[in-house]
């Protein structure tokens, strides 16, 4: 006989098997590591991101400046590792209200089927197609004070993330609802949830108890394949100046800064793309492993 | 069959006339309002005289009110002025429009040109080197912020190289298609490296799906060549959940098509709706994104009749064969 293979080392095993995912895994644990440390390198280096010097612009990779300094004479890599701070904290928040709202909308629908199953599945189909990007332009453009907001909490930083969050979250929740609903149709229809109904257990009950539990593979799916999207999307609407505003960086508005001096500077539009470019494949990756370790079906 | 159509466009209807409100009522809480800028730009207005030129454009009216009145507008053809251009709300829309379609079509077509046979290609042996890559190609693909690749592709042909013109467009008419093509290479190059990761994957995901199929194994029993197989049996089913997919696509293609004529200047959509949302232009913002509501309505509607059209097996309005 073999050793027993516990659930969970077969799970862990069937992830490590796919070697991309374990590289992803590991390289935004590295960058999430550095872009959280930003403040530590700014001592280190004694530079802050804020701080302009015009007799150092353009400055190419020193010792003082890792990466050279931008068109104001501030320290690339230090706002390299803000900006990353900013898209990386965006990115996972939205994509949790996103799985939030997804997995209610999902559970309702796979849950009371029927009518309220067609009406949903409309709205998240109305949703996906949509065109997203003029409609996000509208909502983060939208002047706040109209909906009767104090103008000081309307202006304070916080608030503008806050903003992009729940504006990006209102376009990215379908994943999760269209996963968990799937997931909910299937579950429905185990012994254990028509034993629950049969003993008059209240839908409040059988979900909280019987569904939800099992859906959690499904949300975690769910919602690691939407965080680089979502990733995607923030630096879009930063780059396009509707997302977080300059001075604070994100690497959707560093390119946007970037693009304007591209003739004399070309490698400060490398910087923020390609980060981007690794954080949101790496998702992908580690979403497609997780998906083959937990046994998640898509549903497309 | 078209009792389906029938009702899907009915559908479609309804959803337009809710987003046509939920647009109106977002416009109405952009920054500013236009009785605002013109007394900024004449201090002689006096605070009177901005409450009657209010009344007089039903500023004052509740939301509702000036909501009905504007569909009762637009009913009868009439979607007003746009206050930027001083031109009827189509005239204005329509170069912009134009533009946005012509970098649209081709973008599509390409795409599918080459997204289709890649993942028909993976799809042969799942697992095998080929596969292997293109689908480490298609991640790319799917993984890259497409401002981004637009931006890339200025360093190399235009920084570096100095081949192409780094954005805008051609000056005048009468300029030649070699003159227009240059300016439109970077942008399709752009749009259809963004756009061919996705429609690979879908396309692959399918084959393999179709595949497994009984009668494919039967064919292969039978002795039918590979070829035949994947494209004669395999690729008509494939098609079918891939074709749904695309349409639902379009809104994706149509906010691509905007990031990229952000990034190489164009004139088109992308810019319209931007400069109509910050200089208050509410008439021309209101149908700039109506119409790109339609369009991906419409793309959808499109969507559901190839699908019936592909496949004779399915058949809507309740009964089941």
């Amino acid at each position: 006989m073999t050793a027993p293979l516990s659930v969970h080392g077969n799970l862990k095993s069937r992830f490590f098997r796919h070697s991309l995912a374990s590289i992803s895994l590991f390289i935004l644990a590295v960058l999430i590591v550095l872009s959280l440390s930003a403040p530590l390198f700014e001592w280190i280096l004694s530079v802050d991101m804020q701080s302009t010097n015009l007799f150092q612009r353009f400055q190419p990779p020193s010792f003082a400046h890792p990466l050279g300094t931008d068109e104001l004479g501030r320290d690339t890599f230090v706002r390299l590792l803000l900006g990353g701070r900013v898209s990386l904290i965006v990115g996972l928040s939205a994509a949790i209200t996103a799985a939030v709202i997804g997995t209610f909308v999902g559970l309702i629908a796979g849950y009371f089927g029927g009518w309220v199953d067609d009406l949903l599945m409309r709205l998240t189909d109305s949703v996906i197609a949509l065109p997203f990007l003029p409609l996000l332009i509208v909502l983060a453009a939208m002047d706040l004070t109209k909906l009767g907001l104090p103008q000081a909490l309307v202006e304070n930083d916080n608030i503008s993330l806050l903003r992009i969050v729940v504006i990006i979250s209102l376009v990215g929740w379908t994943t999760a609802a269209r996963l968990v609903r799937g997931r909910t149709l299937a579950l429905r229809s185990e012994l254990f949830v028509k034993a629950a109904v049969a003993l008059g257990a209240s839908p409040v009950t059988i979900i909280g108890r019987h569904i939800l539990p099992n859906l959690s593979s499904t949300i975690i799916v769910a919602t690691t394949l939407s965080t680089g999207n979502i990733i995607l999307l923030e630096s879009v609407l930063s780059f396009l100046g509707l997302g977080i505003q300059p001075p604070w960086p994100s690497w959707g508005n560093l390119l946007t800064n970037a693009q304007e001096t591209i003739w004399q500077s070309p490698e400060l539009a490398f910087y923020p793309g390609i980060l981007i470019f690794v954080t949101v494949i790496a998702f992908n990756f580690l979403g497609d492993g997780l998906q083959d370790a937990l046994d998640v079906k898509s549903v497309r | 069959m078209i009792k389906f159509l029938f009702s899907r466009s009915i559908q479609g209807m309804v959803l337009l006339l809710i987003m046509s409100f939920v647009i109106y009522a977002l416009i109405g809480l952009m920054p500013g309002d236009p009785i605002d800028l013109m007394i900024s730009a004449n201090p002689r207005i006096s605070s009177e005289d901005a409450a009657r030129l209010r009344a007089l454009q039903g500023l004052d009216q509740p939301l509702m009110t000036r909501y009905l009145n504007w569909l009762t507008n637009a009913f009868s053809g009439d979607f007003g002025y746009s206050r930027l251009m001083a031109k009827p709300v189509f005239e204005a829309l329509q170069p912009a429009l134009m533009r946005t379609f012509q970098l649209m079509g081709v973008v599509f077509v390409l795409s599918l040109v080459i997204a289709l046979p890649l993942g028909v290609l993976a799809s042969r042996r799942p697992g095998s080197k080929t596969d292997y890559t293109i689908n480490l190609l298609a991640f790319a693909g799917i993984s890259i912020p497409p401002f981004w690749l637009a931006i890339l592709l200025i360093i190399l042909f235009s920084v570096t190289l100095g081949w192409l013109p780094a954005g805008g467009v051609p000056i005048g008419d009468g300029q030649g298609f070699l003159k227009t093509a240059q300016y439109f290479i970077m942008p399709v190059m752009a749009l259809t490296l963004a756009n061919i990761g996705g429609h690979t994957r879908y396309m692959r995901a399918s084959m393999i799906e179709t595949l497994k199929n009984d009668y494919i194994r039967t064919a292969k029993a039978k002795g039918v060549p590979e070829k035949k197989i994947l494209l004669h049996h395999a690729l008509r089913n494939a098609l079918i959940p891939v074709v749904t997919i695309i349409a639902l696509d379009f809104g994706n293609i149509f906010s691509g098509a905007l990031i990229t004529e952000t990034v190489f200047s164009i004139p088109g959509m992308g810019k319209l709706i931007y400069d109509a949302i910050i200089g208050n232009d509410f008439n021309l913002a209101l149908v700039a994104l109506l119409f790109a509501t339609v369009l991906t309505i419409a793309a959808n509607f499109i969507a559901d009749i190839c699908y019936v059209a592909l496949d004779s097996r399915i058949s809507y309005g309740g009964q089941k064969q």
